[in-house]
């Protein structure tokens, strides 16, 4: 039960901690950037809101697979699969939870509007500078909200990490996949020990994100 | 080393068409007064860095701007003052006087006390800039601007987004400041009274042109000189006239 959990945890606070820095420039450009396409990309980024994540899954099992144009450069690094592996189940709730990061960040950048980088850049901030001391700062709670998002999302997840996971002990096999193993075996009494856990998690997460959204109202400047 | 400010701006953003030719004189505010949409605010961006047209900007002798080079905003040695509110939400009122500051290699203490005593700043220091009034905002505003270390102050319609009591409580500090700086200083407004309180020279703004304003800069020179009564003598015959006073003299 502890190995469990501690795999899980152990997945959402990895796709957390990358999927946070990977989102941060996209978001920026999608928020900055004067390209027509951007919409596209923004399209695509968030289509993981929409398929099934058996879908997903599946063409994740198929870039992993040994052989693919995704796996054939990495053979010289010995790695030839990254399915059935917990740095393919990374990957994967990266893919699958990109949009949870990448919406937030984007709006908080975007509210944020024009002016304060044209005030830093007019205190002699660069760019660089001014992204890091004003803009960052500035969207702290798009940060935040994602940050929870994804880590919640990731907890969450079950059929993508169905489809490439395999369901290792300690390697791949989290949560709620445990639940699906436990009811299929009719051991109830742990399923809900694990199912009761999730849903008191879930509502912590909900209670802190409407908690962040009315700090967020009660300190906006008039 | 000519002191002083020269520009001279030609181009076109979006449909809008800037051609403007001016000087900012070395010690002097000169004020820019002129309808919306004339194109003050993207003079101001374009002195700035903000923004590049193509053109020349000269200051002190020093090349900002010509055919080859663009100093982007964050290499000009410039203080700009928006129109609404712009400190750093982030950032306590000292946080925001810091930040340029410490990015133009510091100020002294004896600096940053100078600045603070001018405008006022010190019952402020330690706020949050969200409970600061409209007029303490642009006077933080301004602060920072000045500490900083311009060589060129921008002040883009700073008054604007106040009431008239936080107008009349922050002109004073202008005045002061007028006083105390010796920098070339543009001052945008549309108000009649900001101009003739603060301006030494006032240049007016048309479809994106500086053009001979109701209160042209050799007039004002020609008229400085003379005594109340010979001005009235003039505006009288002018009026009788038909004429402007210039135009007559």
């Amino acid at each position: 039960m502890g190995e469990v959990v501690w795999t899980t945890i152990r997945l959402a606070a990895f796709t957390t901690v990358l999927l946070l820095i990977l989102a941060t420039p996209v978001a920026w450009w999608l928020a900055r950037g004067r390209a027509w396409w951007k919409e596209v990309i923004a399209a695509v980024l968030t289509l993981p809101i929409i398929l099934p994540p058996t879908v997903l899954g599946f063409y994740l099992l198929i870039a992993f697979a040994p052989g693919s144009p995704l796996m054939e450069p990495l053979k010289p690094f010995g790695v030839r699969t990254l399915a059935f592996s917990f740095e393919g189940l990374v990957i994967a709730s990266i893919v699958y939870s990109l949009p949870f990061a990448v919406q937030p960040i984007r709006s908080a950048f975007e509210a944020m509007g024009e002016r304060p980088m044209e005030v830093a850049a007019t205190l002699r901030a660069s760019p660089l500078d001014a992204f890091f001391t004003v803009a960052l700062p500035m969207a702290r709670r798009g940060f935040l909200a994602a940050a929870i998002l994804v880590f919640a999302h990731t907890i969450g997840e079950f059929g993508v990490v169905l489809m490439i996971g395999g369901s290792i002990p300690g390697e791949t096999e989290v949560i709620s996949i445990r639940i699906y193993q436990l009811v299929e075996s009719l051991r109830f009494d742990e399923a809900h020990k694990l199912a009761a856990g999730l849903v008191a998690f879930a509502f912590g997460v909900m209670l802190a994100m409407l908690l962040l959204d009315r700090g967020a109202e009660r300190r906006r400047p008039l | 080393m000519s002191e002083g400010v020269d520009v001279r701006f030609a181009g076109a953003v979006g449909g809008f068409r800037l051609e403007a030719e001016l000087r900012l004189a070395p010690r002097a505010i000169t004020g820019l007064s002129g309808p919306s949409g004339s194109g003050k605010t993207t003079l101001i961006r374009c002195l700035a860095g903000l923004m590049r047209l193509p053109g020349r900007m000269v200051v002190d002798g020093d090349v900002w701007q010509d055919e080859r080079r663009f100093r982007p905003a964050h290499r000009r040695p410039v203080g700009v003052v928006f129109q609404e509110a712009s400190l750093l939400p982030h950032l306590s009122v000292r946080g925001n006087l810091d930040y340029g500051a410490r990015r133009a290699g510091g100020v002294s203490a004896e600096a940053l006390a100078e600045v603070v005593e001018l405008l006022g700043l010190g019952p402020l220091m330690g706020r949050g800039v969200a409970r600061l009034s409209g007029g303490e905002r642009q006077r933080v505003a301004l602060g920072r601007a000045l500490l900083s270390r311009p060589r060129l102050l921008l002040m883009d319609e700073p008054l604007s987004s106040l009431d008239a009591a936080s107008k009349a409580e922050i002109i004073p500090y202008l005045e002061r400041l007028h006083r105390a700086l010796a920098m070339p200083m543009l001052y945008v407004t549309h108000d009649r009274r900001e101009l003739d309180r603060l301006a030494d020279v006032v240049l007016h703004m048309q479809a994106g042109r500086i053009v001979p304003g109701p209160e042209r800069p050799d007039e004002a020179a020609a008229l400085a000189g003379l005594s109340p009564q010979d001005r009235d003598a003039l505006a009288l015959a002018a009026l009788r006239a038909g004429l402007s006073p210039a135009s007559h003299a």
